[in-house]
């Protein structure tokens, strides 16, 4: 799953902000005419149902996304979520002993906190008598979190759930060797000391060569950056293209940050450190200079670099998740709907990361809505090369019929409606926290932009998909 | 297995394939004018970089054949004199192959050894040609490459690719044969194979530009050999004559060792590269090519060829698609056999129940699966994960339940005829309408086994070899009231088990047995007659058999070998005689059933390579001893009394209708019984060595032993008429 790039944009030096203003090609002629098209009419007014409880978001945040051994490095997984739920209950002011449940997704999991909700839960003050558990689902890990509260919500269990996410990658378990730690393991057991030093005598040197996570998908041996350079040149997407688009993302990203859009980032006072309070991992470069990076997994001729992919990240995220009725008693606006969503799956050896071309379709149809209706797009960016072949194959009739058993393509997102805020390529992606962030962009930037619909959507490793319809809260 | 062995030691011919499909279409990528005139070759320009597709028309494999050599230097040509063209790549639009090496039917119309040197020295041009060339060519391989395809691959100036496929380009690579990998594709918005070739040529292209530029060197420049396999250290010690000559010597004793001398062409690729070091490349083409045109002569290489066409013919489902494909395999049994049968069903993807009566006969079948997938996984064909998938097909059960949805029931129980009829009629009564119900077993008849049945049509044998996973064969055995489709359906799962299938009509021992039974009863009368286990295996494996013959018993089992001598021998009588059944009774009194047991004619241990013999057998044996007839009992006759009885009964099989065509009776004698590959089988065995010579061997031993050599009708019309092949 985890692409674990050595190389980070820290590589690039930072050229002129302004010069090279972001230039990408728009992929289709005819995005534009269906934009214009689209925020006239809707396929339908809204996506409540009857006689189901209307879910909404009150608010959510997120610490700053930061590149991996910078400000966070000496932090456990939990001092990072327990930021994000602070920070949440400070935004909110949520009473504590309100919130039923709290829900946190992570994928390398510390150890020592593998329920990591629960522990961060007691360090932020909750009440030691809210239930908190912890799921993971790689990068879809923090959807998955909140798809549970919504679950849980809607069945009538719960009225108010924290859901969110944390990912500190600073910091991995490494374990020692499956040999070494069956020695240790005797040696426990071991009574008498002529027993023990039996034990002892079967040391090999090499039981101490060290055992990383696994950085590679486990069902098919394949990293997941060239899986993603081999599925860009599946769809036949240049470098160019992909520099070009993870150019576009970070100069988005830094247009955002620079006008304040970015309202979900508390800031996070990091013990001995000073405050963090923005996004590090920001750095529009120029075409020029990511074209001098040399290929990072496939050598010498792939097109996927430390440029044009998401880098280790750094971070937690929280957002709280209430039935309608319960936020208008509690005297909250809330901020978004959500609405109907969607988890798919496919061949994780050539397909591993199309899962929002899969889940896109799938979740319009159940919620009875086309592309058009869409206002804002909010796509997890593991890899430009990865966006672009979502991109091309949601636009290819062959793919939709081949693969997907669909009688046409679903269609392009057009392009000025799609991360218009950055992402996951720039702002980071920290795996377990990604998806509360791109509910909250889509939440923002419905009320900032205007709009009714969202949707999020994101590939994950195993092969894995999702996507989310976020509904605008009426103003 | 040895057989296959052989077939890769002549690695040129075999290497190549005759499938002939006539409903493809050539796709043409081209944007050259002169995909007119070429019908193998057409080829464009990008840039400065020529592009040379080649893609043999009507045939799902490009071979070498006269008219692509001829092509090929044509466009080579034009791109070597352009001056617009810097450097060029080489690339097969078929999918999964480039070049499959020379073309079998090019070689087999030549009918003598100067023709085949002509084409050779012709082919060696080309590849001369290509080595010196001075604008680079890279060669974009994306599938077999085999032979004189690889031939085209590695000349020096060469720079190659090759889309990987496992870790066979991966070795490829780590060998220094490829400079670089293309992995293969997955989908896009075209079909992986199609962008996966487009992908290599892109690729390639940027290498070649580099190339010509000189933004990249290719890493090799020194002469073929060292570069290819060695390493600097070797390469220096190979540059002194001494240690070469030490080299040599080793290598063709390793490879005497390996073929007995009965595999000219191995020794012979020794002596061109040793010609080609020593005396420079002119004398070491010269060399090649008279020495490839001689052994293109030799029996062994007719003999070969034509097992290699047998089993593309017998890769084949004669008799159609079944009506309904076998999805849910149900398999009784769960010993040797059961076991081995699970395994290459779950391992292609089938479905399989594996049913036995007690939890550890089922346990110790599932372990000998999961041992089977997990021994690929330490060779490294397979991930973990892969044998993970492929062992969850595989159900593990003591009761019936399931069998309602079973397709076809494959029961590999005692060979005992009351256990087969009751699991058979256990089965009917859960089994559905259409599901075939497949006995395995050597020699008791289908016929016999199926009285019981309610529905004989659906009755079919399926004979597999132990150890199932490693033998090619399946003899599959037809009885009159066998319906087409069961048969189909049979053929149609054992090619999806990856066999070698041959259809036999029912009788007792069918094909394989039968030709075996007869050699077995004078393998006893040799040891009879004074002729030691030792000896006896030697004098059969220097024949070309790859098991020694007292060896094959102990394998076989003493038991089994005696239960089948006996049934056999009722129905066949006299024919069958020869040595005295006392022997395997004897033995298996004494409990030396063979390996299963430990012990027979050789004494079995784990982890002891060497066997030694079992030195309680000389007592039997001594009990047992007949006088020798001293004129019949020559090294010579003796390796040749017991292949003239093997191969009389082949002949009678067909004679009888038992076997249909001569190359399933190749097929079945070679990949079954270990019939000497070099000989190609009984039937090529009599075209190439003549049937009278046969006839003459068997009327002399007739004359000493009676009518167990007496020639079967058939051999002796061969005999009198030496226009009669089998083989035209």
């Amino acid at each position: 799953m985890i692409s674990l790039l050595t190389y980070t944009l820290k590589n690039l030096p930072n050229t002129s902000k302004w010069a090279l203003r972001f230039c990408m090609r728009p992929l289709s002629s005819s995005s534009q005419l269906q934009a214009a098209a689209a925020s006239q009419t809707k396929s339908k007014k809204t996506l409540a149902k009857p006689n189901i409880r209307n879910i909404v978001v009150v608010d959510g945040v997120r610490t700053p996304f930061l590149l991996s051994g910078t400000s966070y490095k000496d932090l456990m997984p939990h001092d990072l979520a327990r930021a994000a739920l602070s920070g949440l209950l400070h935004r909110t002011s949520v009473p504590k002993d309100v919130v039923d449940y709290i829900i946190f997704g992570t994928v390398i999991q510390e150890v020592k906190t593998s329920n990591v909700a629960r522990e961060a839960a007691l360090g932020a003050g909750f009440s030691d008598k809210t239930p908190a558990h912890t799921v993971t689902m790689a990068c879809i890990s923090s959807n998955q979190a909140m798809t549970t509260a919504v679950g849980l919500i809607a069945s009538g269990q719960c009225d108010v759930v924290v859901a969110g996410g944390v990912e500190l990658m600073s910091d991995i378990p490494i374990r020692h060797s499956r040999k070494m730690r069956k020695m240790m393991l005797d040696l426990n057991k071991a009574k008498t000391l002529a027993q023990r030093l039996s034990i002892i005598s079967k040391f090999r040197l090499n039981f101490l060569s060290p055992e990383l996570p696994a950085v590679s998908e486990f069902s098919t041996s394949e990293t997941m950056g060239h899986s993603a350079d081999r599925l860009a040149a599946a769809f036949a997407i240049s470098r160019e293209e992909q520099d070009e688009y993870a150019l576009r993302s970070h100069s988005l990203a830094k247009k955002a940050q620079d006008e304040g859009l970015l309202s979900d980032v508390v800031p996070f006072k990091v013990p001995g450190r000073d405050t963090v309070t923005q996004d590090n991992g920001i750095r529009p470069s120029s075409l020029d200079q990511m074209a001098k990076l040399k290929p990072a997994f496939i050598k010498p001729y792939g097109t996927v670099t430390a440029a044009n992919s998401s880098f280790l990240t750094d971070g937690a995220s929280a957002v709280l998740i209430m039935a309608e009725e319960k936020a208008l008693a509690m005297g909250y606006k809330p901020k978004a709907y959500l609405r109907d969503f969607m988890y798919v799956s496919q061949d994780p050896k050539d397909q591993l990361l199309l899962g929002p071309t899969y889940a896109t379709p799938k979740v319009l149809e159940k919620a009875g809505l086309t592309m058009n209706d869409i206002d804002v797009f909010e796509f997890h960016e593991a890899f430009s090369g990865q966006i672009l072949a979502n991109l091309k194959a949601m636009d290819s009739d062959w793919f939709a019929q081949n693969y997907m058993g669909r009688k046409a393509k679903v269609g392009l997102p057009p392009l000025e409606k799609f991360n218009n805020w950055g992402g996951s390529l720039s702002l980071g992606h920290p795996f377990g926290a990604t998806g509360c962030r791109l509910v909250m962009a889509a939440a923002n930037r419905l009320r900032k932009e205007g709009g009714q619909y969202g949707l999020v959507a994101a590939c994950a490793a195993g092969g894995q998909g999702h996507a989310m319809i976020v509904e605008a809260y009426p103003k | 297995m040895v057989a296959s062995r052989a077939i890769g030691s002549l690695s040129r011919f075999t290497a190549s394939r005759t499938l002939r499909c006539s409903g493809y279409i050539c796709r043409s990528f081209t944007r050259s004018s002169a995909l007119l005139t070429r019908t193998h070759i057409n080829y464009g320009v990008r840039g400065d970089v020529a592009v040379i597709r080649i893609n043999s028309p009507n045939s799902k494999v490009n071979t070498l054949s006269q008219e692509l050599h001829s092509e090929f230097m044509e466009v080579m040509n034009e791109v070597w004199s352009s001056s617009q063209i810097r450097s060029a790549v080489l690339i097969s639009t078929k999918p999964g192959c480039f070049i499959a090496g020379a073309d079998l039917n090019m070689l087999n119309s030549c009918t003598t050894s100067q023709e085949v040197t002509q084409i050779s020295q012709e082919a060696q041009k080309m590849f001369e040609k290509l080595e010196k060339s001075t604008k680079p060519v890279v060669a974009a391989i994306n599938g077999s490459c085999l032979g004189g395809g690889l031939e085209v691959g590695i000349p020096a100036a060469f720079d190659m690719m090759l889309t990987g496929r496992g870790i066979r380009a991966d070795r490829a690579k780590k060998m220094g044969l490829v400079d670089q990998l293309v992995e293969p594709l997955g989908p896009g918005v075209k079909p992986p194979e199609e962008r996966t070739i487009e992908y290599l040529e892109e690729v390639a292209i940027t290498f070649a530009k580099g190339l010509a530029d000189k933004k990249i060197t290719p890493k090799r420049d020194k002469g073929l050999v060292e570069t290819f396999y060695l390493t600097e250290l070797t390469s220096y010690a190979l540059s002194i004559p001494f240690v070469r000559q030490q080299i040599y010597k080793k290598v063709e004793e390793k490879v005497r060792k390996q073929t007995k001398g009965l595999y000219p062409a191995p020794l012979k690729i020794i002596d061109v590269v040793k010609t080609g070091i020593e005396q420079g490349s002119n004398a070491g083409y010269l060399s090649e090519s008279q020495t490839f045109g001689e052994l293109a002569m030799t029996k062994e290489s007719k003999a070969l060829m034509g097992l290699y066409r047998g089993q593309t013919q017998c890769k084949k489902n004669k008799f159609g698609a079944p009506q309904k494909e076998v999805k849910q395999l149900a398999v009784l049994g769960a010993g040797l056999m059961g076991a081995g049968i699970a395994q290459v069903s779950v391992d292609k993807g089938l479905q399989t129940i594996l049913k036995d009566t007690t939890l550890p006969a089922l346990g110790r079948g599932q372990q000998q699966v999961f041992k089977g997938l997990n021994d690929k996984v330490k060779k490294k064909t397979l991930t973990s994960f892969e044998r993970d998938a492929m062992f969850s097909n595989l159900i593990g059960q003591l009761d019936y339940r399931g069998f309602e949805k079973a397709d076809m029931v494959i029961e590999a129980v005692f060979e005992d005829l009351n256990l087969k009829h009751r699991v058979l009629k256990e089965a009917e009564a859960v089994i559905p309408d259409h599901c075939v119900f497949a006995s395995n077993t050597s020699a008791l008849p289908i016929g016999e086994i199926a009285t019981v049945s309610k529905r004989p049509e659906k009755v079919i044998g399926m004979h597999y070899f132990s150890p199932v996973d490693k033998m090619q064969l399946l003899e599959i055995i037809t009885t009159e009231k066998t319906s087409k489709d069961t048969t189909a359906s049979a053929v149609d799962v054992g090619l999806r088990q990856g066999k070698v299938i041959i259809v036999v009509k029912d009788g007792p021992g069918f094909y394989t047995t039968r030709c075996l039974t007869p050699m077995m009863s004078e393998v006893i009368r040799i040891l009879q007659e004074g002729v030691g286990p030792k000896k006896l295996d030697s004098l059969t494996t220097s024949f070309g058999f790859p098991v020694g013959a007292a060896t094959l018993v102990d394998e076989v089992g003493v038991d089994v070998a005696k239960h089948v001598a006996e049934n056999l021998g009722k129905e066949f009588g006299e024919r069958f005689a020869g040595g005295s059944l006392e022997m395997l009774q004897q033995m298996i009194s004494k409990g030396f059933l063979g390996r299963k047991s430990g012990k027979g004619f050789y004494i079995y241990q784990e982890g002891v390579k060497n066997k030694n013999l079992n030195s309680d057998m000389d007592s039997i044996l001594a009990s047992l001893k007949m006088p020798s007839q001293p004129d019949v009992s020559s090294d010579e006759d003796i390796q040749y009394r017991l292949v003239t009885r093997f191969v009389n009964e082949a002949i009678l099989c067909l004679q009888e209708g038992v076997l249909a065509t001569p190359t399933e009776g190749d097929i079945g004698a070679v990949f079954g019984l270990g019939f000497p590959p070099c000989l190609g089988g009984p039937f090529h065995f009599v075209d190439l060595y003549g049937a009278q010579k046969i006839v003459d061997r068997l009327r002399k031993y007739e004359a000493a032993y009676g009518k167990q050599f007496t020639p079967c009708q058939l051999l002796v019309d061969h005999a009198n008429n030496p226009n009669k092949k089998f083989y035209q």
